[in-house]
């Protein structure tokens, strides 16, 4: 789907706690977009949400409350709920049936209020079952990272330098939540929640509003100096029951394969020059490395040593701090693409990478130890 | 928590359920009841899935031969849970597992128990991945899922 699609404009509000409520928020980021791409609410030709009703945002029907913060006022709009990655895609097929020239696109969360992660992931256990044995998003990364440790024998210290170069990278981002200067010893000393798992290789639940505005190709070149091609997405769904899946052979290798055909790339590690990727947990960097074919199934401890994903690595992966940095747990998956759009326009300030960057990966994931994952391609 | 240094509002929700356990979680639950795990075995891949249940999300046909399934298993996975949290399902520290349990096809998730978990230093000499596990039953059970109180060590 080469140069059908573009990304005009991007638009995020910063991680940490704020004072202002839900609704002014949401407003104030659709504001900041339309603002950046020169438009009016009136310019807009779709709107499609990303939320959590209930457990992230405790109201229901939550997209009836903040349709109008949207700009969404007598809009065919839609909302979507799980990985907020598949909002782009929605917005991205309504362009491409034709009926609409412009979309906006917005992913809503603000997780300073809402309850710790573990409560409202407890509930994604049904309540025969899992919920019962208390399993949590945390708990299946932990049996999950252990399981990766002993099968390819990756250490502990490889996991934490994911943390250790990822809080490093959000003190470069003034949007992250949690950023710091630590050592692989002040990860690996972090408080031993849920062993192996320490407290500082866990995301943080943080706020992000992010919104974007797509284009068709004709309205594109009309608006923007600088369009960011959607070339590709994919997406692929594992098993529900944790223990009814392979934890070590999930299903980004399939959505990777998925985007990267469509976006025509047979060499991910040559031709993808920045990602940003969702790793709630640290050791899920390295596992998503080989997901992604960045390196060899096994290797991922490896390939963190070498530097390869380091801020001047061959692929810097996550220059914002990713997902340990900033969590604002729905809306996480859009908010890599907007990360690599800057990347893309050269716009990242302090976090551009290094290098000339004409193709980017974005990835979400939803779901226990990565039951959903999203992957979308973007290019100059 | 603490209070906020803006005005906030503090709201909770709390909203009753009443769902449906369906036959084979009705199935499944009155077998731990009487000390029993109950799988269902996929008539295409040949599968046994424990717990039990009603078609196999691979192959997407019907799972109707049911089959008792082994009390001992295999450690898959473990983590040694330390903290407290909504819906924890006994006071920390409490082990997280993943067990294969005999003659089945999936993992079985539950607890690792039956030895002093105080000092997560004597914990990690005792379990070990790839350990035989046994079920051990409680004595008041409700057809709930901690029927079985935890898997001991063999």
């Amino acid at each position: 789907m080469a140069k059908q699609v573009a990304i005009v404009a991007v638009a995020q509000n910063a991680g940490a706690e704020s004072k202002d409520n839900f609704y002014d928020q949401a407003y104030a980021v659709t504001k900041e977009v339309l603002d950046k791409a020169g438009m009016t609410r009136d310019d807009i030709g779709t709107v499609i949400s990303a939320s959590s009703d209930v457990f992230h945002g405790g109201i229901s029907c939550a997209n009836s409350y903040y349709w109008e913060t949207t700009g969404a006022f007598l809009k065919n709009a839609s909302r979507q709920d799980g990985e907020s990655l598949f909002a782009l895609f929605y917005g991205a097929m309504r362009i491409m049936t034709g009926h609409y020239d412009t979309a906006l696109v917005i992913g809503l969360c603000k997780g300073s209020e809402n309850p710790p992660n573990d409560t409202c992931t407890l509930m994604y256990a049904d309540p025969f079952y899992q919920r019962g044995v208390g399993l949590t998003e945390t708990m299946a990364a932990a049996l999950q990272m252990r399981l990766y440790m002993e099968r390819y024998g990756i250490t502990e210290e490889q996991c934490a330098k994911v943390a250790v170069k990822n809080l490093g990278n959000g003190l470069r981002n003034p949007y992250a939540h949690k950023k710091g200067r630590y050592t692989v010893d002040d990860i690996l000393g972090s408080e031993r929640l849920i062993d192996p798992l320490t407290a500082l290789q866990v995301a943080p639940k943080s706020e992000g509003m992010v919104a974007l505005i797509l284009a068709s190709a004709k309205k594109a070149k009309e608006i923007a100096d600088k369009p960011v091609w959607i070339n590709g997405f994919g997406s692929s769904l594992d098993n529900y029951y944790v223990g009814d899946r392979d934890l070590l052979n999930g299903q980004l290798k399939n959505a990777a394969d998925r985007a990267y055909k469509m976006a025509g790339i047979t060499d991910p590690e040559k031709k993808i020059d920045v990602a940003e990727i969702t790793e709630p947990y640290a050791f899920q960097e390295l596992m998503w490395y080989e997901g992604l074919g960045f390196c060899k199934e096994g290797e991922g401890g490896r390939l963190m040593d070498s530097g390869f994903t380091e801020m001047n690595g061959r692929i810097p992966v996550n220059p914002s701090g990713g997902v340990l940095a900033n969590n604002p747990y729905v809306s996480r998956g859009l908010q890599r693409v907007v990360e690599a759009v800057l990347q893309i326009r050269g716009e990242a300030g302090e976090k551009q990478v290094p290098k000339t960057v004409k193709t980017a990966l974005a990835h979400g994931t939803h779901g226990y130890a990565g039951q959903c994952h999203a992957v979308a391609i973007l290019g100059r | 928590m603490e209070a906020k240094e803006y005005k906030t509002i503090k709201t909770e929700i709390r909203l009753p359920y009443e769902l449906a356990y369906g036959a084979t979680w009705t199935r499944f639950f009155e077998g731990l009841k009487n000390k029993t795990i109950f799988g269902t075995k996929c008539t295409k891949c040949g599968r046994i899935l424990v717990p039990a249940r009603s078609f196999c999300p691979r192959c997407f046909v019907d799972t109707d031969e049911w089959v008792e399934v082994s009390q001992v298993g295999t450690l898959i996975a473990w983590c040694y849970t330390n903290y407290k949290y909504f819906g924890m399902p006994t006071e920390p520290p409490f082990i997280g597992s993943l067990i294969r349990l005999n003659g089945t096809d999936v993992n079985f998730l539950h607890l690792m128990g039956g030895f002093d978990l105080n000092n997560f230093d004597e914990v990690k000499k005792i379990i070990k991945s790839g350990m035989k596990v046994e079920a051990v039953w409680s004595d008041d059970r409700k057809g709930h899922i901690m029927d079985i109180k935890y898997f001991r060590p063999l």
